[in-house]
Parts: C-alpha cells; structure tokens; sequence
C-alpha cells in the first residue's frame, strides 16, 4: 500500500487533541513487519498500558515514540505536532534532528535494565539532563534532583554510584532522572521485569503515585496484569505488531472478546 | 675505567639525554592522544570521506616503520617547503605513528560501552556531542586505560629512534659515550637500565594507578 503525506494533517487541532497519536505506522527490520498500520490516540493525563506476547512490538512501540528507532511509514504526533516529521512549504517530510530535538524533550523514558549513568551518582545521574539539556544552574538542578529522589524514597543513596544500589533502587533512580526533564509523556517499557520479586513493589508504588499526583501521560508496557488493571486507564492487548483488542481494564482482562487475547490472558494467569 | 668512575664521568651527558628523552615521550603521548581521539571519532563517523581520510592515516601510519616516517618528516617534507626542527619533527612523528595504533583503541572502548548508555543519553535528549562527552567517553577511558598503558611503554621504546635525525636524546648521547670511549657495555648498559627503570617504574605504574582512580569514579571498586 502507498502512503501519501498528504494524508496527514500538518498539526492536530480542535478540541481533543490526543497527547500522542500513532496513525498508520508501520516499522519494519528488513523483511519482518514488525508493526503494520498502528493507530493509537493517548489521552492527556491517560494511563495506557501494552500487553502482549514477546514479540509482539511493544517495546518497538515505545522506541519509536523516544525516537530511538524511525518509522517506516506513518506519523507519530506529540502533544499536536508532527514528530517523526515536521512542516516544510506546507508539506510534511522527516524531521530534522533539530525538530527531533525539539519535539523529544516532551517524552521521557524508563528502560528495563535502567541504564543509569555509572560513573555518576544517583544525584549525578538526575542532574546531568537538566543541566546539559536545560541549562539549568547547578543549584537549581540539584534542587530539582533531590525534590526527585525523595519522592521516589531515594534521597538518601543520592552520593551512591549505580553499582551500590539494588535494582529497585536503580529503577527509582532511572524515573526520577527522567521526570527531572520535566516530560509530558513518560514511557515504561519492562520496568520491573528485571527485577526480584520482592522489590517489584518499590517499583510499581512510584509509578502508582505518579498516576495518583501528576498530569503525565503514560504509556507502559508490562507483564504485570495486577498491577495494570489497577492502574491503567485503559489497556492495548498486542498481537504480532497490531492491536488485537484494548479496552479498560475491567472489560478487556475480565470479558476479553478476542481468542487471542482470552489465550494469552489465561497463559499470563497460569505462569502467576 | 672502573664502572663508577664512567658513571661520574658521563652522568651530565645521561641526565640530559634522559631529559630530552621525556620531553620526547611526554609530547609523543600528548600528540599520541589527540591523533588517536581525532582519527577514533573519524572512524565512526557517519561520513564516508571523513572515515576514508582516517582509515588512510591509519593504514600509512601503522603499515610503514617508524623510522622511515621520521625521516620522512625530518629529511623528505622540506623538500616540499615544510620544514620542522629536529624535535619537534621527533615527537611530532612518534606521536602520529602511535596514535594510528590508539586510533583502533579509541573506536573499541567507545563500541565497548553499551547501547544502553547511549539510548539513556538520548531519552534526555542530550545532543550527540554532550552524549559523547559527557557519557560515553568518561566510560570509554575505563576500558582503554590498560590497552594504553601498554602502548605507552611502545612510544616510550620508539623515541630512542629519533637519535637517528640527531635529536639528543639519552640514545643520542649513549652513542656519542661509546663513540668517545668504546665502553659498549658500560655505555648502553646504562641506557638499558634508564629505560626500563622509566618503563617498568614510572610509565606502568602511573598508569596502574589512573586505572584504579577511574575504576573508583565509576564506582567499580
Ligand atoms: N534491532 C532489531 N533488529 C531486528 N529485529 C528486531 C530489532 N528489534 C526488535 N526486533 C524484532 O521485532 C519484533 C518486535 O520486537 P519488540 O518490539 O522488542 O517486541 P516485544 O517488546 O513485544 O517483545 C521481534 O520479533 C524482534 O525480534
Ligand atoms: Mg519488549
């Protein structure tokens, strides 16, 4: 199928802007389609979260949304605008990496396996974007840094290198360094799969507040069923790259419609 | 003459060659560093020319001997109205012959630290040169410390070349020493052992302890 730009509005306007929006993106690896005309509208302040067998393009989902992947086709919209394009003469093409720059500085993520920076602190570590990228002083950075690492109950281990803290703990400091951007979107990919089953919690307690106290726009990818049925506004159930069914949590998790999805809700129920 | 007896006689002489052999090693290091950061980076550069231009660098500079390149530097470019004096062009060539060798270090400790990091640096939104700066090249230098320590010694050793474009460094001076006095022996005995005290007692250990330093910056200790 041939795509035309021009299918694509310059600018989302009107009264339900969505915060983020997929249309019809596709994004391949060589020959294997790994996402196929993805739709997705989030909400502003929404809580989405994505289920889905391994491989299904989840974590592809997010990637390309942090820009660290490109599309292949499609435009992914940020808060109304273009991001993975932007407006030349009237038309849209691909974004500049001045644009990406621009537009990303909405979006921040957590990965699974943390990736803190490890020849700084945990204070270091949620200091260094908002100085480097903000311009922020050192002062005011350290300020936003430690209001930060409190509220993620790590305040204290803020002199401790990476390798001195748990995965939890990492995990904590990795969200607190990425709200220190001060995003409109956050993403969690696997947050607390590589975690040990009894500091999961430390983990799911922080993004549990984030949803109770901000305005942020999330978009989480998990295995943890309890924990997004509590949470999430509504979840996408993924399905070799498409989304196979998404509901709220209620009706997708308790009344699936979906075969597939029915399948993989009760081999995740089984394995728990 | 008894061995004592050269050693008063001659010890001016060592001492100074031992000194202009530093000032060799120490500049070599320092054009050594920025040769190999410089052609690392070109390495991976996204640019076709600009890695081309490197590899070419590389490939002369490791692929020739040291000492036709200081002659190179010292006899042949003049011809080409680009004179440099005897030490300048000294350190200046051991340095670039090094730094092709570092080169390959540079782009491996960089490829060492993980995806991980970079994508991190990312989702801040730091720009590129910020990420290397700031991320990737203070956990590179981890990696290359003992590599380099190693090539360090090599430009140590391959100074000792540039007594042949009559730099009077402490091999210079050797030679002069046995030229006067025929004591062979005595004579590069002693610059034997001036290198390998600077090599095995100054050089690797400096080098041992920058290794323990940046292990503990980055809390690896
Ligand atoms: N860099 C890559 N190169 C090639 N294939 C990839 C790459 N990244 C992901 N894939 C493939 O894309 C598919 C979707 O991956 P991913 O989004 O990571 O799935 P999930 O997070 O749902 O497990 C998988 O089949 C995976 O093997
Ligand atoms: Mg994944």
């Amino acid at each position: 199928m041939k795509y035309d730009m021009s299918d694509y509005p310059l600018k989302l306007e009107g009264d339900n802007v969505p915060m983020v929006r997929f249309q019809n993106v596709t994004k391949k690896y060589g020959q294997l389609t790994v996402l196929d005309g993805l739709n997705l509208d989030v909400a502003e302040g929404e809580m989405v979260t994505i289920i889905g067998p391994s491989g299904s393009g989840k974590t592809t989902v997010l990637r390309m949304l942090m820009t660290l992947e490109t599309i292949d086709s499609g435009v992914i919209y940020v808060d109304g605008e273009p991001l993975t394009h932007m407006e030349k003469n009237g038309r849209l093409v691909r974004a500049s990496a001045a644009h990406l720059r621009k537009i990303r500085s909405k979006i921040g993520m957590c990965f699974q396996h943390f990736n803190l920076f490890p020849h700084m602190t945990a204070l270091g570590n949620c200091m260094e974007g908002p100085i480097q990228v903000l311009g922020l002083s050192k002062e005011k950075a350290e300020k936003r840094a430690l209001e930060l690492l409190d509220m993620v109950g790590m305040a204290e281990k803020r002199d401790q290198h990476p390798s001195r803290l748990s995965g939890g703990q990492q995990q904590r400091v990795a969200i607190a360094r990425a709200l220190a951007m001060r995003p409109k979107v956050m993403l969690f990919d696997e947050v607390t799969s590589a975690l040990d089953p009894e500091v999961i919690s430390e983990v799911t307690s922080v993004i549990r507040s984030l949803v109770d106290q901000h305005n942020l726009t999330m978009l989480m990818v998990t295995h943890q069923i309890g924990f997004a049925r509590e949470i999430s506004d509504r979840i996408c159930f993924f399905f070799a790259g498409q989304i196979e069914e998404q509901g709220a949590p209620k009706i997708l998790l308790d009344s699936p419609q979906n075969d597939r999805t029915q399948q993989f809700l009760s081999a995740v129920l089984d394995a728990n | 003459m008894p061995y004592l007896d050269f050693l008063t006689t001659y010890s001016d002489r060592f001492l100074d060659g031992t000194l202009i052999t530093l000032g060799q090693f120490g500049l070599a290091v320092l054009v050594a560093i920025i040769a190999a950061l410089i052609s690392g980076l070109m390495k991976m550069s996204h640019s076709k020319t600009v890695r081309a231009t490197a590899t070419v660098y590389i490939e002369l500079f490791r692929g020739t001997s040291l000492l036709v390149q200081l002659y190179w530097f010292y006899f042949v470019l003049p011809l080409f109205g680009f004179t440099l004096e005897k030490f300048t062009a000294g350190f200046v060539t051991v340095g670039l012959c090094y730094g092709a060798y570092g080169a390959e270090l540079v782009r491996g400790s960089i490829q060492s630290v993980p995806k991980g990091q970079w994508e991190a640096a990312l989702a801040l939104n730091m720009s590129p040169a910020a990420r290397m700066r700031r991320i990737i090249l203070p956990q590179a230098l981890v990696t290359i410390l003992p590599p380099w320590g190693n090539l360090m010694v090599e430009i140590l050793k391959g100074t000792a070349l540039v007594a042949l474009i009559s730099v009077a460094d402490l091999m210079f001076e050797t030679r002069q020493i046995n030229n006067n006095t025929y004591l062979s022996a005595q004579a590069f005995g002693t610059a034997l052992v001036i290198y390998y005290i600077f090599a095995r007692f100054m050089v690797t250990p400096v080098m041992r302890w920058l290794e323990r330093v940046m292990a503990r910056k980055i809390g690896r200790m």
